[in-house]
């Protein structure tokens, strides 16, 4: 429990209108979208600046009390929840975009912008910040960075950390780096920058990032493709790869999920069908119609029921909005989602999806996928009941033979979710003793007091046994 | 009975009446938080977000955290404009939830005494009663019209009343003028032998009462459309302010009135123009549903009701070549014909087919005024600052002469937000059938002639 003379102290820091401490407040900071973690913080505050952050962070050190940076909390790791306690700071201040530089192609902005405000900022000047999470309607700029968000261009355009040119941080001790710059090359030093992305929250607090920024493709074409088994349409997303061609995006959705995403956008989506592809190719109108043309051609050759292509951008981007609401709209189906982000080289595709179909139905489980076929990041998401216990235990039974399976197949326990708590047990499955050596080394080297969203990330050493 | 106890007791309502399984529904992905008018005047506070709220109320329900007073704050700052409920993917019903949450709240007394004294006087002794509303509607003219206005304010008499009903005092309408009927004879000439569809006027309580006026303009609107508008005599009040205050039992007596009485009738629509009755209207099944003998009558009435707009772009009236000298204009949805509704799209068309209007959307097109039924009098610090956001984003946009609302509540608000911004000399506050039929009086006086019947065109 954290002295009120602490809070007084932070109080002076941030303003009074700044801080909340009151019961009803802090009870909904101790949540993410995750289902299973909560933990209350002891206080939240939301500073203007870097000065007030490097102040708060001496008490921090001083008090030995925790703090976590929290953007939206729309992530689903666990990774925001305070698990210790402590401090929770919002970036709800701090919201400003800073600079549109058009000669360098380079935005900078403070962590609390929301994702989908830099894409209207920059759109009348013809450019976009490609990382498109599902949930950058709501989720910061900041959260992105720290969890190295993914999205549905991952394929083609790459994740967060491909557009991050450079961060200003400060760091467990009160020091503030500028990392990277509007740079494409730099290779003095370590590269920080990169370090930092996907840290988190736990090595420093980002107070600033230089974005990258890429031309609007001219034009877009999307289709979709349905197949009668999953393994058919796994098998077109390696067929349409080995042809060379690279779409901007390649969705799969399996039926669960289909008729999840109908029941709530009513976009025509062919319910009976066991799987699904939704291809999108960007770039030059010709180049465009000849990878459709191909793509269409391969598709049909691999037992595809049907291929259809919209008819223009308007119906392609109804059916891309289509495809956003997938997580959500499973979640319509029953009470608590477990969403997870098994992820497989895109060949391995097909064994992974036939496993999870297999598991599920040896645990007697609901469980729908879709994911981003293309970089072979799948979200098996299981819909079941957070009160039935017997069958929450059932899930973690499932989700740890998924995982093994899943690097079993030379995949990794989280593509773009991010750690948090959720994937701590198996974390030491992907790094093994010596990766979870070297990440132990630098988080200790930079916050030795572990302060920084202690308990996330590195945690947990011992294999995780759910009996 | 001590406070402790009181606490207890909703803590044990809330384990017993709220739906668990609605509460659950919410996966916290966070897609209301921008578009909740609440979280972004508390300066971003999750406690005022509806993800937050669903948090709480789930926490209370399930014995996780003590009901306290900053609990019933945020359930009480809620403005039930369902923005939320617009953009969740996840289909959470929180209007439900919300208004569960409240009626529990004031069947344990929790609502502060100037709540109670303004709910008394609206919700259960004004609303349900259509001659007390005009009994008032002619005492606020009288009060107007005598002279006492001007007295009182100079005797500062209205200082006796909270801060709130004087601000909404100082923007109620010329009364005469809009309890006025408008003179529906000099458009008589212009409307269609051949007739589209009979539909029965739902008038509504302070749209039938202090704002007749506007009424009036939406049936000649109708009429110039080519319907047979009827209004039948024996309506009341739809219930929604009874409903959404938690007044559950009150709310359902009315909407079975409402029922038989447009039962009775041969009719193709139920038409209104005031998004908070339009909603509730829709909501009639809902609101009946533990009633088998009432379900079935009350979807039925439900499916024919339609807003003023809906049969007007159906009829064609937006093919009508009417005109106006060049305008600009905002338009300011009621989040309950929005959300709950689902009007949004024909108003704007009917205002864009008038040729020398230019319709300018605001930044952030969703987003409630911060009227919500009677939140401004219940909530006035709250409903103030939301009001003052909204004016900020109108007042960014060059140049706007006139803002087009959609229903009283925002029509009243929008004329509170005006005098609060500084800007009622230049921006004039109008409702959408009053400003379509400024423009059908323009293009009669630019063509010298009737317009054209909708028929013929």
């Amino acid at each position: 429990m954290i002295q009120p003379e602490i809070i007084e102290e932070l109080r002076q820091i941030v303003g009074p209108q700044n801080i909340q401490t009151d019961a009803t407040d802090i009870y909904t900071y101790g949540y993410d979208a995750s289902p299973e973690y909560y933990h209350e913080p002891d206080v939240v505050i939301a500073p203007a600046n870097k000065a007030e952050i490097i102040e708060v962070l001496a008490i921090c050190r001083r008090e030995q009390l925790p703090i976590v940076a929290r953007g939206s909390g729309s992530n689903l790791s666990g990774g925001t929840v305070p698990i210790a306690g402590g401090i929770v700071m919002t970036f709800t201040r701090m919201n400003q975009i800073l600079e549109f530089d058009q000669q360098n192609l380079t935005l900078t902005v403070e962590p609390g912008v929301i994702t989908k405000a830099i894409n209207q900022y920059t759109a009348s000047a013809g450019l976009f910040f490609p990382p498109d999470p599902g949930s950058m309607q709501i989720s910061t700029i900041g959260g992105n960075i720290s969890e190295n968000s993914g999205g549905l261009r991952a394929l083609k355009y790459g994740v967060t950390k491909d557009y991050v040119l450079g961060l200003e941080v400060v760091l467990a001790n009160g020091m503030v780096v500028e990392t990277g710059g509007k740079l494409t090359k730099d290779v003095a030093g370590l590269d920080l920058t990169q370090l930092m992305v996907g840290s988190e929250g736990t090595l420093g607090i980002i107070t600033k990032a230089i974005l990258k920024l890429m031309p609007i493709p001219e034009a877009n074409k999307t289709m979709i493709a349905t197949y009668r088994s999953m393994e058919a349409a796994a098998q077109s997303v390696s067929d349409i790869i080995a042809a060379k061609i690279i779409p901007a995006t390649m969705e799969f959705l399996d039926q669960v999920t289909i008729k999840a995403v109908e029941d709530f956008a009513h976009v025509g989506l062919p319910t009976e069908a066991a799987a699904m592809l939704l291809i999108q190719q960007d770039g030059h109108p010709r180049e465009i119609d000849a990878d459709i043309a191909t793509i269409e051609k391969i598709c049909r050759q691999g037992d595809a029921i049907d291929v259809q292509v919209a008819k223009d951008e308007a119906e392609g981007a109804k059916l891309m909005a289509a495809r956003r609401t997938a997580l959500s709209a499973l979640a319509r189906v029953k009470p608590t989602t477990v969403l997870e982000d098994a992820t497989v080289p895109r060949s391995e595709i097909a064994p992974l999806v036939k496993f999870i179909n297999d598991t599920a139905k040896k645990y007697k489980l609901y469980i729908g996928t879709f994911g981003h076929a293309g970089d072979g990041n799948m979200h098996p998401t299981c819909l079941t009941d957070l009160r039935d216990k017997d069958e929450m235990k059932r899930v973690h039974l499932a989700f740890d033979e998924i995982y093994r399976k899943t690097i079993e197949l030379g995949g990794t326990v989280t593509g773009e979710h991010g750690v948090g708590l959720a994937k701590l047990a198996y974390l030491p499955w992907k790094l093994g003793a010596s990766g979870m050596w070297a990440d132990a080394a630098i988080k200790a080297a930079l916050d030795p007091d572990n302060i920084l969203n202690p308990q996330k990330l590195y945690g947990r050493s011992e294999v995780a046994v759910h009996d | 009975m001590t406070k402790r106890s009181s606490d207890h007791e909703i803590q044990q309502a809330f384990d017993t009446q709220m739906n668990r399984d609605k509460l659950l529904q919410c996966m916290r992905c966070g897609f209301c938080l921008s578009t909740c008018p609440t979280y972004i005047a508390s300066g971003f506070k999750e406690s005022h977000s509806p993800r937050g709220r669903i948090a709480l109320m789930l926490a209370v329900a399930n014995g996780q955290k003590e009901p306290d007073e900053d609990f019933y704050r945020t359930i009480e700052t809620c403005l039930d404009c369902r923005a939320c409920e617009a953009v969740c993917p996840s289909g959470v019903q929180y209007g439900e939830l919300i208004e569960t949450a409240k009626q529990i709240l004031i069947d344990h007394h929790k609502q502060g005494v100037k709540e109670k004294v303004i709910r008394s006087l609206t919700v259960r002794g004004l609303f349900p009663h259509p001659g007390r509303l005009n009994f008032m509607a002619d005492f606020v003219t009288f009060y107007q019209r005598s002279g006492l206005q001007k007295l009182t304010h100079l005797l500062h008499i209205m200082s006796l009343f909270p801060a709130s009903l004087r601000a909404m005092e100082a923007v109620l309408p010329d009364v005469r003028a809009y309890k006025k009927p408008v003179d529906i004879r000099p458009f008589a000439a212009d409307f269609p032998e051949k007739k589209t569809y009979r539909v029965a006027f739902f008038e509504g309580c302070l749209m039938g009462s202090m704002f007749q006026h506007v009424n009036s303009t939406s049936k000649v609107l109708l009429q110039l459309a080519g319907c047979d508008v009827i209004s039948p005599a024996k309506q009341i009040c739809c219930g929604a302010l009874s409903d959404h205050s938690g007044e559950k039992a009150l709310a359902r007596e009315m909407a079975k009135k409402n029922i038989a009485v447009f039962e009775a009738e041969k009719i193709d629509f139920i038409v209104n123009n005031a998004g908070g009755c339009e909603a509730e209207l829709l909501e009639y099944p809902r609101l009946l549903a533990d009633d088998p003998e009432w379900v079935p009558r009350a979807k039925a009435f439900s499916a024919k009701v339609k807003d003023v707009t809906q049969i007007l772009t159906l009829t064609g009236f937006d093919q009508l070549a009417l005109q106006m000298p060049p305008t600009k204009i905002t338009y300011q949805d009621s989040c309950h014909q929005q959300n709950v509704f689902g009007v949004a799209q024909e108003p704007r068309q009917l205002l864009q087919a008038i040729q020398g209007v230019t319709l300018i959307e605001m930044e952030e097109r969703v987003g409630c005024c911060g009227s919500g039924g009677i939140y401004n009098m219940v909530e006035p610090t709250a409903a103030n600052h939301i009001l003052d956001l909204k004016m900020a984003k109108i007042t960014a946009l060059s140049g706007v002469q006139r803002i087009i609302t959609a229903n009283p509540g925002c029509f009243m608000q929008m004329r509170l937000g005006v005098k609060r911004a500084g800007i009622d000399e230049q921006v004039q506050v109008q409702s959408i059938t009053d400003f379509l039929l400024d423009a059908v009086n323009y293009t009669r006086t630019q063509n010298q002639q009737a317009i054209i019947a909708v028929q013929n065109s």
